[in-house]
């Protein structure tokens, strides 16, 4: 009997919300992030709240956003993001790469509502999109100012897990660094995490003893570059973030991911009932992607050479795979002057020629 | 003046209470917690404790849910509280679950895409093997070389990671996974697919066993003799040499009972929950079940309820982080709060307290 006396009133309290969102005209529109690190990382996960906060101050009281940082990508995901579609959302936003299937399992669930998968490929319902920067075009300018800092010839680079946007960074970086020193060596250290300051510093610092004075890192904690001011002589960059607190030095610029005018204009298509599910890859042009400051810690002439790199890119008159190019293996991939498609790119598996040692497997 | 006094044997009414003693004392110093964060406490408390099993947005969904995510704790902790009681330590359940994870999915691999009753039996099998044998290193090596069990299995851990790592990159990859990471999702192959045994109640094999070896742990240690004998062997070593108990034997059997307990939590997570094999497939079952043993007092019914507890708080803290914006680490830390109060409030029933002067003797 009692247990009715409740269902009741909260059927009821249930009623007067609805009733009261309606007679205001407004339904606020409920918009979800699943984040695989803690907000204060300085890095991927940072950036992503930032794009919340974004959302949050175009649309005012129009929006509600909510989110969970710190969800491991194993089977804890799907009931994370699934209590977020149950508790309303209209938009859920998983944004990283490991949330690949759980949110298409559960999109399958809530077709009513819009699921965003950062960095992934699967949009088995028509309502997942995909979303993902060419952080690549990044990775080329960083790789042309490396090439042109390091005096030991030797270039450490920190990288998270053998997947293709990872590969992707080590080849454009290596290409470009290569480009305007010959002699330039890569050592690439695999970390397993995105996101493990202990394990990144032991990573930097074992790579600084081995010689490097260039750190590059596709992890997302400031570790590295603490580690490369503590060891004093060696440069790194800013990764996903500005991380401007270790500029000038060691951080002489960064690659900076700027989500926020996508998340605006998705939430906005929610909003005005244009959602449609798409593939969206963008890259400096657009600005999803953006090159940090450049800090006085680079000559002046290398500076400029960066700065019109970035520029040629954004005008789409240059890409930082073009040929000649050849695998490691010896084996041709690009013709002079050929192009890489996206499919390959979205693939890549493959270190370029030059590059030592084996992509783990 | 306090002082404590030990009691002869542990107080049957204390022991009975301090749990829930300790919950109420975790919800008022967390209650502190989240007042001085800025969130109604009473909300916080009640999102985490009350929401998960009767709230009527969700508690459909996370009621079952907290099976879900309690079996493998439960099933773990189970295996590692027989070794705990005889002294053995296996700290790297964790290893063993992985193992055993990468076992079974490999067998049901193999088989893709034939489809057959005997299929998930057979995961099973070779789930449970591949979690024994992962702890029959440490046990061998120590009844042959007297090797330490806690550094041997815990180290087995990292390696058992690798082993993950490789596995999700090489042999198990999913060959239409656009060279992504990851092997093929097993719940999209029904032979393999550990589903819901009824749907909407979470109730998957991995429960079922779990409840089972519960039982089993229960007869054993209250009315086998195999059970008289850990239970000797932890309490007075010497005296159960003189009794007859066989200590290789018992070392033996505790590490494997233990390791085909994680290896087969580990299947059904993988086979069903988590879907595949991937880099982070782990998210630390193995070392939390060592909580979860500790807090049920290494008595099954005791771990049934404590795997249920942490379960709860999981879940719970997953939702306050979402509908309040309670940072992650605060829910942590609020779960650390449980595990130390619940420690901490066991001297009252190893102990009698004491006030006024000491007597002289």
């Amino acid at each position: 009997m009692k247990r009715r006396t409740i269902l009741t009133g909260a059927i009821a309290a249930l009623g007067l919300a609805t009733g009261a969102a309606l007679a205001d005209g407004h339904a606020k529109t409920k918009v979800g992030f699943v984040y695989v690190g803690p907000v204060g990382d300085g890095g991927w996960t940072y950036e992503h709240d930032q794009g919340r906060l974004a959302v949050e101050a175009e649309f005012h009281d129009k929006v509600e956003t909510i989110y969970q940082e710190s969800v491991p990508e194993g089977s804890d995901a799907e009931r994370v993001i699934t209590q977020m579609a149950l508790s309303g959302a209209d938009i859920i936003f998983t944004t990283s790469f490991g949330y690949m299937d759980p949110t298409n399992a559960v999109a399958a669930k809530f077709p009513n509502v819009k699921f965003e998968h950062a960095t992934g490929y699967k949009r088995n319902t028509p309502n997942v999109s995909t979303y993902s920067a060419r952080f690549y075009e990044g990775r080329a300018v960083q790789g042309h100012i490396a090439g042109k800092m390091t005096k030991t010839n030797k270039i450490g680079y920190i990288a998270s897990f053998p997947i293709p946007e990872v590969i992707r960074g080590i080849n454009a970086a290596y290409i470009h660094a290569k480009k305007v020193n010959p002699d330039v060596e890569f050592s690439v250290v695999w970390a397993y995490t995105w996101f493990d300051p202990a394990k990144e510093a032991d990573a930097a610092t074992a790579l600084i003893e081995q010689g490097a004075d260039v750190i590059l890192q596709h992890t997302d904690s400031t570790a590295p570059l603490a580690a490369a001011e503590k060891a004093g002589g060696v440069i790194g960059f800013g990764q996903a973030s500005d991380m401007a607190e270790y500029s000038p030095s060691p951080r002489v610029s960064s690659i900076i991911d700027n989500w926020a005018p996508y998340y605006i204009a998705r939430v906005k298509a929610v909003m005005d009932g244009t959602w449609e599910s798409v593939d969206t890859w963008d890259g400096i042009a657009p600005g999803m992607v953006k090159i940090g400051e450049i800090t006085d810690a680079v000559p002046a002439d290398v500076k400029a050479e960066a700065l019109a790199m970035r520029d040629q890119m954004a005008a789409g008159t240059y890409h930082p795979f073009t040929g000649p190019l050849k695998k490691q293996d010896g084996s041709d991939w690009l013709a002079d002057g050929e192009v890489a498609d996206d499919g390959t790119l979205a693939g890549m598996n493959f270190y370029v020629e030059g590059l030592t040692g084996d992509i783990p497997n | 003046m306090i002082r404590l006094e030990r009691r002869p044997s542990p107080s049957r009414f204390w022991t009975a209470l301090t749990p829930v003693l300790a919950v109420v004392a975790t919800m008022i110093a967390g209650g502190v917690m989240f007042a001085a964060l800025g969130k109604d406490p009473f909300e916080a408390i009640r999102t985490i404790f009350w929401d998960p099993i009767f709230n009527e947005q969700f508690a459909a969904f996370s009621r079952p849910q907290l099976l879900v995510k309690a079996a493998p704790l439960i099933l773990i902790a189970i295996g590692l509280s027989l070794g705990f009681r005889a002294g053995v330590w296996n700290i790297g359940a964790e290893g063993q679950y992985i193992m055993g994870a990468i076992c079974g999915a490999g067998v049901g691999l193999a088989f893709y895409p034939a489809e057959s009753f005997v299929i998930f039996p057979l995961m099973v099998i070779a789930g449970g093997l591949g979690g024994f044998l992962w702890a029959m290193i440490p046990g061998v090596l120590r009844v042959a070389f007297r090797t330490n069990e806690i550094l041997v299995s815990l180290l087995l851990v990292y390696v058992a990671e690798f082993m993950l790592a490789s596995m999700s990159l090489g042999l198990l990859r999913n060959p239409e996974g656009a060279g992504f990471p990851g092997s093929r999702n097993l719940k999209a192959y029904p032979s393999a697919h550990n589903a819901e045994l009824i749907a909407g109640t979470g109730m998957h094999w991995g429960v079922v066993a779990a409840f089972v070896a519960v039982i089993f742990a229960y007869v054993l240690l209250s009315r086998h003799m195999l059970g008289f004998q850990i239970k000797l062997a932890g309490q007075a070593p010497r005296a159960a040499r003189f009794g007859g108990v066989n200590p290789s034997r018992l070392i033996l059997f505790c590490l494997g009972i233990s390791g085909i307990l994680a290896g087969a939590a580990g299947l059904f997570e993988v086979s069903g929950p988590a879907g595949q094999i991937s880099i982070d497939f782990n998210v630390g079952y193995g070392f939390t079940a060592i909580i979860v043993a500790f807090l049920g007092r290494l008595n099954p019914i005791g771990i049934l309820l404590a795997g249920l507890l942490m379960a709860l708080t999981y879940i719970g803290g997953e939702l306050a982080q979402f509908m309040l914006g309670v940072p992650a680490a605060a829910i942590q830390a609020f779960q650390g709060m449980l595990l130390f109060f619940l420690l901490a409030v066991d001297v009252l029933s190893n102990f009698r307290i004491r006030i006024g002067r000491r007597e002289v003797v």
